[in-house]
């Protein structure tokens, strides 16, 4: 890779959560405690002004990393670096400063709005905090440019509803909004639609899609639906059980899948075509355990193409798929050492 | 069409009482289900599809209640019925599925007695051993492993536990599923998994189902037939070719445009228009012409019939369809 000044960078980042244990049973024991490895040795950089996916199922780990990225969490391992800079040094002042050149939106934006609030307070909020050079007038001037930029128009209409008093959809807008009050560099945007009915889905990806361009903004998009990654994401990394086993650009990974996982993945997602037939197999139950993963591939157990001996017993790196600019997979069978066992 | 009808819904109309007024989330709809089919019914949120589901069931609650309408199932009008023939039919005879299967399990019942107790209620004179044998059977037939039938809910996973309800409404031998939502919860690998076991049970036990849901997708995977449901009324009803390939209602157009899909050539994302409407104060005449792109003054007027487009069951509630000379006209989009 040539960039050189990624506005989020992850160099082998883990975070483990531990596992409580019953008293005795953690007095007694000698052997090391249990622990989720939710984020186990990521690495990715986000340039700026592009968009990242990070897809997976419930419990890949791609929330937590939303999180780490935004310091809501310290790492157990590795380095979170935010415009160059390790996150984990800043001082609690200099991280509420950061913080506003970071912003967050959440899945169910009725949960993320102070039901007593105005909507026009909730998005003042922020720029009382971080805006203080701004006089109450300007502020107020601010949250009703960015309610416009949003869509809640007119603002000043907008501006003394309460949540429960607008639509969904119009919620998420609000939410946005509040996230763009600051004028963020960064938006970790975790599951932002999930909640959003199909033709109002189309609406916010439209809407983030514009706001990128006028705010220069840079995005983390977490969600479990690929579908909706491909209107919004340049790159995308596939999660499985804390470790990203395949990343590359959107349409690299999506026309070209490496990993067994991502063709799985991709192939289950529903198409809204009654002549459309699955061709890849799927794979066999569910996800494992995190507290006890599998051993060697995390996937093997479940994987179509595991080699004995190989996949059960080694632990697959990203590398660099042959031949291709940006795109990576973590698969023993598809890059690496072990290529001339793959039966495919 | 020849098929035989399992269920026939008259005229169904469910209010809900508010303080501003009643809502009507169910408005007069007519819809009939066919002995072995899958029945897709879609729709956004409020749109009013899984109200139609419990008033199928005379489940509604208060402040909701059914105004009026008749619901035919195996030659009986279920309206006319006590609570207690009700609830017989219930569980009995026609099967729910709902989308979290964590209310609907027992948490301090094993799965084994679950599937016990659900047997041994259809077959009164089967013997405990006889029982278990049988929901030991039947778990393996939906891929668990048989060690784990006396594992509780909680130990399951969730598209395990979706399993179990399946096998629950099987042990009862209903003759109609209604699945609200049964894969919203699931990710999307275990969901395709769900969707294959359905697919092969329907063959198996010639399944009758309704699938509710908001994922048009999971329509065009699974169902035979669709009907699309806008503001309390059927807006589209038809096989699900015929009306995916070929869309009728300019809603249905509207709504399976904005569906995405994983195809990365094809960027453009159809936006709709507006939003819903109030149900409390519906638009005059055609629910959807404050939103629709080709409507004229007889839309706004007069509400439009259930119109069979194509002879062959293909049924879209729109003026474009009729021959009146004052009717829209069509156009792409």
């Amino acid at each position: 890779m040539t960039a050189t000044d990624p506005l989020v960078e992850f160099d082998h980042v883990g975070k483990f959560f531990p596992v409580p244990t019953g008293l005795i049973s953690g007095l007694r024991s000698k052997k090391e405690k249990p622990a989720v490895r939710a984020v186990d040795d990521v690495s990715f950089t986000l340039e700026r002004g592009e968009v990242l996916g990070l897809a997976g199922e419930s419990g890949s780990g791609k929330s937590t990393v939303g999180r780490l990225a935004l310091r809501l969490l310290d790492p157990t391992a590795g380095t979170v670096r935010f415009d160059g800079i390790d996150l984990a040094t800043l001082k609690p002042e200099e991280m509420r400063r950061t913080r506003s050149r970071m912003q967050v939106v959440f899945q169910d934006p009725l949960a993320s709005l102070n039901p007593r609030m105005t909507i026009g307070q909730a998005v003042e909020h922020p720029a009382q905090i971080h805006l203080t050079d701004l006089s109450p007038k300007q502020r107020r001037e601010e949250v009703y440019d960015i309610f416009s930029a949003v869509g809640l128009d007119p603002p000043k209409y907008y501006y003394d509803k309460f949540p429960h008093q607008i639509s969904g959809g119009q919620r998420q807008r609000v939410v946005i909004a509040r996230g763009l009050i600051t004028r963020p560099d960064l938006i970790v945007a975790d599951e932002p639609i999930a909640m959003a009915d199909v033709s109002v889905q189309a609406l916010l990806l439209d809407l983030m899609m514009q706001l990128k361009d006028e705010f220069d903004l840079t995005y983390l998009f977490i969600t479990h639906d690929l579908a909706t990654t491909k209107y919004l994401c340049d790159r995308i990394a596939i999660m499985y059980l804390g470790k990203i086993v395949e990343i590359g650009t959107l349409r690299e990974v999506f026309t070209n899948p490496q990993h067994p996982y991502t063709r799985a993945l991709l192939a289950a997602v529903p198409v809204p075509d009654p002549r459309h037939r699955r061709t890849e197999p799927l794979p066999q139950g569910e996800i494992p355990n995190p507290i006890h993963p599998p051993t060697g591939c995390h996937f093997h157990p479940r994987c179509s193409i595991a080699q004995e001996g190989v996949c059960d017993v080694e632990r697959p790196t990203l590398l660099p798929v042959r031949g291709i600019e940006d795109h990576e997979v973590s698969c023993h069978l598809r890059t690496g050492a072990y290529q001339e066992l793959d039966p495919v | 069409m020849t098929a035989e009808t399992l269920y026939s819904i008259r005229n169904l109309t469910v209010e809900y009482d508010t303080r501003i007024g009643g809502v009507r989330a169910v408005d007069d709809l007519t819809l009939d289900i066919y002995k072995g089919e899958i029945l897709g019914l879609v729709g956004e949120s409020g749109c009013g599809k899984s109200t139609l589901g419990k008033g199928m069931m005379r489940t509604i609650t208060t402040p909701g209640h059914i105004v009026g309408g008749e619901l035919w199932f195996e030659g009986v009008d279920l309206m006319t019925l006590s609570e207690l023939e009700m609830s017989n039919i219930r569980g009995n005879r026609i099967g729910m599925v709902f989308q979290d299967p964590m209310t609907s399990l027992n948490p301090l019942m094993r799965i084994s007695e679950h599937l016990i107790e659900a047997i041994r209620t259809h077959y009164p004179r089967m013997s405990e051993d006889a029982a278990r044998a049988r929901a030991v059977d039947m778990v393996k037939d939906l891929g668990i492993r048989e060690e784990r039938i006396d594992d509780y809910p909680h130990q399951f996973s969730g598209g395990m536990r979706q399993r179990i309800m399946i096998a629950l409404v099987l042990a009862l031998n209903a003759a109609l599923i209604i699945a609200d939502e049964p894969t919203t919860a699931l990710d999307v690998i275990v969901e395709a998994q769900f969707l294959d076991l359905l697919r092969s049970l329907r063959e198996e036990f010639e399944l009758t189902i309704l699938l509710i849901t908001h994922n048009i997708g999971v329509v065009a995977e699974l169902a035979d037939r669709v009907a699309v449901m806008y503001a309390g009324k059927a807006a589209e009803v038809g096989p699900v070719e015929s009306v995916f390939l070929d869309t009728k209602h300019p809603y249905s157009r509207g709504l399976l445009k904005s569906v995405p899909n994983i195809d990365v050539d094809d960027q453009e994302l159809f936006k709709m228009t507006g939003a819903p409407p109030n149900l409390i104060a519906p638009p005059s005449g055609c629910r959807f012409h404050p939103r629709c792109p080709r409507a004229v003054d007889l839309c706004t007027d007069d509400e439009p019939p259930l119109i069979d487009v194509t002879g062959d069951g293909h049924l879209a509630s729109c003026w474009i369809y009729s021959d009146l000379p004052n009717r829209p006209t069509d156009g792409v989009g």
